[in-house]
């Protein structure tokens, strides 16, 4: 089981050190150990919790909320099927039947290869074109059988290695500029409206 | 400055009025609603909420109408503070149907396993439920399923099924114990409470969740499915297995005890109890508990009676009284920390005027001496953490004295107290410091002097670098010596932090502190259960009962009406008596509760009971001492016998009977009684009574303290002796026993009367004033050594031992409990990977270990938070085959032990 990459360590590193509080970086650093490994491994996890100053529990207890985070392995492409209203008027139970059949797993499970795995998802905002089917988190709408088997073939065959991106990455983009306002400015922000606030209690309360 | 109280114990300034059911209340500003309710005895139900942690309003069961400016609305009484003119109403229809509704929804997937469910008959879903709620459920569908139960630790379950995410004990782990090692995992029906893989709940306040868990979720492996609720029958009572003094209620079935909870005593335990305390009831029935006298016939303990057992006793004390001239060096008396405060009274009446002998000596080499103890200033463990400035100068507080950690920590992460750590190696409490200065062990008074100075440290030349003083860099001691100066009075917490160095080392430390700030108050921290009482009651060589000298107490204790006799001089201490006994000078020993073969801190202690001396062991465990002993007379254990015990600030409580000790075993006063009669005399006492009576008499400490005051309702939490006679007022408001907070306790008589407040002759929670020792002409008071120990300059190839002691140790209470046994750490010597490296070792090699105790297997481990230099093993721990133990290595006539590590070959 592998935990961060040197290379990852030190970016995670230079993560916690743009935030405040070390701990805001949690939620970042598993979208970083995720997209290393495809999933968060115990050993992510230990040292993710070394990183911010918590206990593993509490970084799993965080990352457990999430449905995009992993705490098990999953398929080098994630295959989600939307069967929320629109999908499923679109058909999206029969497409999820057909993919079981197709890649010969249950949906939630992931093929003896690793190659795929099978979600039912909520509501993935393309209700615009059901069946909406994200593959890595990256939009597929409109798919019916056939389709299906042509994107599943694309993928298997790696033509689409350029859309649709390593498993386990859930954003593309990383953060490694600090907060825009500066802690100090905020903080005298927050103590001047205070006391303005305590002034005007505090003339409400003379008046009586 | 006295803060006037009403009627209800708030602070007058602080009250504001609102109106709960059309009944006008005081409520104190800013607290919640449901504490508010809860003084008035109103009762709103609750599931999250805990008096002792903070709010979460997470179960919405204690949904209250509130007027708010857009009219009544409902809010969870448990997060909504009070204000003035807010009215509340807590059973209107609305009301009613707010809880029909959270009770249907908390038990749409609770399994109501409640016939085999150890929580049965305590529950406060159960009751509840029963009280509230629509009682019928329209949820026909399929509850989850998880497997039952899984562990959390060795001592926690947990059944996920019936938990209701109340979220008590994970914010209990994170908040009050600092342990955040379960968390709540996943979220909305498949939310469960869990650990990290590959962890366990390791904490040593884990058992606190099992008594807070309001359902049957979270359970304890040694009381699971022991007994029903129905079954057990209690009594309030005192932990007794560290110093701090926790109140807790003894349960017991079939008389058998069967468990612990903690009782809130607001200044001391507030509700919480440490693992050891809860789980060692199971040393009551360890397979080395002793149950029958034995005495020592060809070589074996025999089996025999009572009175053949106390005549073999009193001639063999008689024999060495009658060859030597001065009792002091016939007779050695070690222990006592284990017995009640009346059993100590009766044993010193017995060793002091029967034997003669003021050789006795409660401690075992691993407190401060008696006069530190009783005669430097006091402060109360309420007082520490309310102090804004802290010193601490103790081992590991965790190890030592688990729920004073808890509190000093509370203290310090409320930002009410600056803690000020000095040490020598890291402890728990470093997290929570406001500085932590790691000095080289032995060298505490050196820093504690530069700390207190003038002046900053100074260069040995002007251009040179400031040398550091003890090991500690000089800008640490600038910058906390400016700290200190800042504050005008200061709170020490002191106590021996390593058993490696001598009693001296320590108290050149404290009397370093007491020269530069005389007006300091100290709580002084030892280890033994009831040190403290065992020292009132004068059995330690120069003192007399009532915190006296031999001297100040003379004319009243050799008096007719007094014992008639009291020894001519001061007597040994422990250590000296264990080498007289060794060199085979001692006539005759008696270890009271005592183990020196593997509890004293020094590699010639088991050499002691070979030394020819006869020896009496009174214990309730046939210990590696006992087993040597001639004679050996079975007394009772905690929970088997009364009286009133004395945790380290000077409280004294009560303890309670609830079972009656095993086969033959008696409770110590009357074997001191008995054998004072075989010896020929009368204790003159034949009941607790008896002994009160006489204390009262004669002891001006103990005057007014009868059994009468001591189970007194007003006194539930302690008594500080001596007792005000002025009325003073109660501080803190008076708290109710919390069913839902505590399931399981019922109720207690002493908690069902609010006591009155100001009390008629003292305060629960008072003082003794600023000296704290009693202002009599022959008081104890500490003496200051007039200079410091010499110690050895380091040298390079050697490292400071430090032997800090731990909670789970061998100690018998640990070593009769599987449960606890079983999380006793295996002693390695520690030390920092550079002095490994030199030496071309690893993690888990053993290495020869060159001490003044001769030359040792020993197997060490890396530790970076270990300083260069230094070498650190837990005190009496297992130890892996052919190794030794820290007391092996360890030399306490020396102010520090060194020790050299060498390949084994
Ligand atoms: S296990 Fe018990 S204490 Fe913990 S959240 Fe569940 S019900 Fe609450
Ligand atoms: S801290 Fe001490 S007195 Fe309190 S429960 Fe633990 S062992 Fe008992
Ligand atoms: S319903 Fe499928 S994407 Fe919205
Ligand atoms: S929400 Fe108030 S007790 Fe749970």
């Amino acid at each position: 089981m592998a935990g961060l990459t040197p290379e990852n360590l030190a970016r995670a590193r230079e993560t916690v050190a743009l935030y405040p509080q070390p701990r805001s970086a949690l939620i970042p650093l598993c979208h970083q150990a995720q997209a290393q490994e495809g999933w968060l491994t115990p050993d992510a996890i230990s040292q993710i919790a070394e990183l911010v100053g918590v206990s593993a529990a509490e970084v799993r207890g965080t990352a457990s909320f999430y449905d995009m985070l992993h705490l098990e392995p999953v398929g080098k492409f994630l295959i989600g099927v939307c069967t929320n209203i629109s999908c499923m008027l679109g058909g999206a139970y029969e497409l999820l039947a057909h993919a079981e059949d197709r890649l010969g797993i249950r949906c939630g499970q992931t093929t003896a290869d690793g190659t795929f795995t099978l979600e039912e998802m909520e509501c993935l905002a393309g209700c615009d074109g059901p069946t909406c089917v994200a593959v890595n988190y990256r939009y597929f709408p409109n798919q019916d059988e056939s389709t299906f088997d042509t994107l599943v073939d694309d993928l298997a065959a790696g033509r689409l290695d350029g859309d649709v991106p390593c498993h386990g990455t859930v954003s593309r983009v990383d953060r490694t500029v600090t907060l825009m306002a500066q802690r100090d400015e905020v903080l005298a922000e927050r103590a001047a409206s205070d006391r303005a606030r305590s002034e005007r209690q505090a003339a409400k309360e003379a008046k009586g | 400055m006295p803060v006037s109280v009403n009627e209800s114990g708030i602070p007058s300034e602080d009250t504001v009025t609102i109106t709960v059911n059309g009944k006008q209340i005081a409520a104190a500003k800013g607290e919640m609603i449901i504490s508010a309710t809860d003084r008035a005895g109103v009762n709103v139900p609750r599931f999250c909420y805990h008096p002792r942690m903070k709010p979460v309003g997470m179960c919405r069961m204690c949904l209250v109408e509130v007027s708010g400016p857009r009219g009544m609305s409902l809010q969870p009484a448990c997060y909504l503070p009070v204000a003035d003119g807010m009215e509340v109403v807590t059973d209107s229809e609305k009301v009613r149907k707010a809880q029909d509704g959270v009770l249907e929804f908390l038990l749409v997937n609770h399994p109501l396993d409640c016939p085999v469910c150890d929580k049965g008959g305590e529950c406060p879903l159960q009751d509840q439920t029963l009280a509230y709620g629509p009682g019928e459920s329209r949820f026909v569908e399929e509850k989850r399923h998880w497997a039952k139960p899984i562990e959390l630790s060795d001592l926690v379950l947990l059944d996920r099924e019936r938990c209701i995410q109340c979220a008590r004990c994970t914010r209990f782990a994170s908040e009050i114990a600092g342990d955040p090692l379960i968390d709540f995992f996943s979220r909305g029906d498949s939310t469960e409470v869990a650990i990290a893989p590959g962890e366990k709940f390791t904490s040593y306040f884990s058992g606190n969740t099992v008594q807070i868990c309001p359902v049957g979720a979270l359970t304890a492996t040694p009381y699971r499915f022991a007994a029903r609720p129905w079954d057990l029958e209690q009594v309030e009572s005192t932990c007794t297995s560290c110093a701090t003094g926790c109140r807790v209620v003894v349960q017991s079935s079939s008389n058998q005890v069967i468990r612990y909870l903690g009782v809130d005593s607001d200044p001391v335990n507030q509700s919480w109890l440490c693992d050891k305390g809860r789980f060692d009831f199971e040393a009551h029935r360890a397979g080395s508990r002793v149950t029958v006298p034995m005495v020592r016939e060809g070589g074996e303990l025999v089996e025999c009676t009572w009175a053949e057992a106390l005549r073999k006793a009193a001639e063999g004390i008689g024999r060495a009284m009658e060859v030597a001239s001065d009792p002091s060096s016939a007779v050695g008396v070690i222990g006592g920390a284990r017995l009640a405060n009346e059993d100590a009274y009766a044993w010193a009446k017995l060793v002091k005027s029967v034997i003669g002998t003021d050789s006795v000596d409660a401690d075992l080499g691993d407190g401060l001496p008696a006069d530190a103890v009783l005669g430097l200033p006091k402060a109360t463990i309420d007082e520490v953490c309310s102090a804004p400035l802290v010193l601490v100068m103790t081992p590991d507080l965790r190890e030592l004295a688990p729920i004073l950690f808890l509190r000093l920590k509370a203290a310090a992460q409320s930002g009410r107290t600056k803690v000020i750590e000095l040490t020598s190696v890291g402890t728990a409490l470093g997290r929570y410091a406001t500085e932590t200065l790691v000095y080289r062990p032995g060298e505490a008074a050196s820093l504690v002097a530069a700390l207190f100075a003038d002046s900053d440290p100074k260069p040995l030349a002007a251009g040179m670098e400031i040398p550091p003083i003890a090991g500690v860099a000089a800008s640490d001691v600038a910058r906390t010596r400016a700290l200190l100066a800042g504050f005008s009075s200061a709170v020490a917490v002191v106590g021996r932090p390593s058993l490696a160095e001598s009693t001296e080392a320590t108290v050149a430390a404290v009397a370093a502190l007491s020269a530069a700030r005389p007006e300091t108050r100290y709580l002084t921290v030892h280890r033994r259960g009831n040190l403290h009482g065992a020292l009132d009651a004068g059995l330690a060589p120069g003192i007399l009962p009532g915190r006296v000298t031999l001297e100040g107490g003379r004319s009243t204790f050799a008096a007719e009406s007094g014992w008639g006799r009291v020894p001519a001089s001061t007597g040994m201490s422990t250590h000296e008596i264990l080498r007289s006994a060794a060199q085979g000078s001692l006539g005759a020993l008696i270890l009271l509760g005592a183990d020196p073969v593997v509890d004293f801190p020094d590699h010639e202690s088991e050499k002691a009971l070979s030394g020819g001396a006869f020896v009496v062991a009174v214990t309730a465990h046939l210990c590696e001492s006992a087993r040597r002993a001639d004679v050996v007379l079975p007394a009772a254990m905690y929970a088997e016998r009364g009286g009133t015990t004395t945790n380290f600030e000077g409280r004294v409580t009560t303890l309670g009977k609830k079972v009656t000790p095993p086969g033959q075993a008696w409770e110590d006063w009357a074997i001191a009684a008995e054998l004072a009669t075989a010896l020929g005399s009368d204790l003159g006492f034949t009941s607790f009574d008896d002994i009160a009576a006489e204390r009262t008499r004669l002891v001006p400490l103990f005057r007014h303290f009868t059994p009468h005051i001591w189970n007194a309702p007003s006194t539930r939490d302690g008594v500080l002796l001596p007792l005000a006679t002025a009325p003073v007022g109660l501080t803190g408001a008076p708290r109710a026993l919390d069913p839902v907070a505590t399931p399981g306790i019922g109720s207690l008589p002493h908690h069902a009367v609010r006591p009155p407040s100001p009390s008629p002759l003292f305060a629960g929670t008072g003082t003794t004033g600023p000296s704290g020792a009693v202002a009599s002409p022959g008081a104890v008071r500490f003496s200051r050594p007039a200079s410091p120990p010499d110690l050895p300059a380091p040298d390079a190839y050697s490292l400071r031992l430090v032997a800090p002691y731990r909670l789970y140790d061998c100690g018998t209470h640990v070593v009769g409990s599987a449960h606890l046994a079983a999380l006793a750490p295996v002693g390695t010597v520690r030390v920092n990977h550079y002095d490994l490296d030199r030496l071309g070792a690893s993690t888990g090699d053993t290495l020869r270990a060159v001490s003044p105790g001769g030359s040792h297997q020993v197997v060490v481990e890396v530790d970076d938070e270990v300083q260069r230099g230094t070498a650190v093993m837990g005190f009496n721990l297992a130890v892996a085959e052919g190794s030794v133990s820290a007391r092996s290595l360890i030399d306490l006539s020396a102010p520090v032990t060194d020790i050299r590590l060498e390949a084994h070959r």
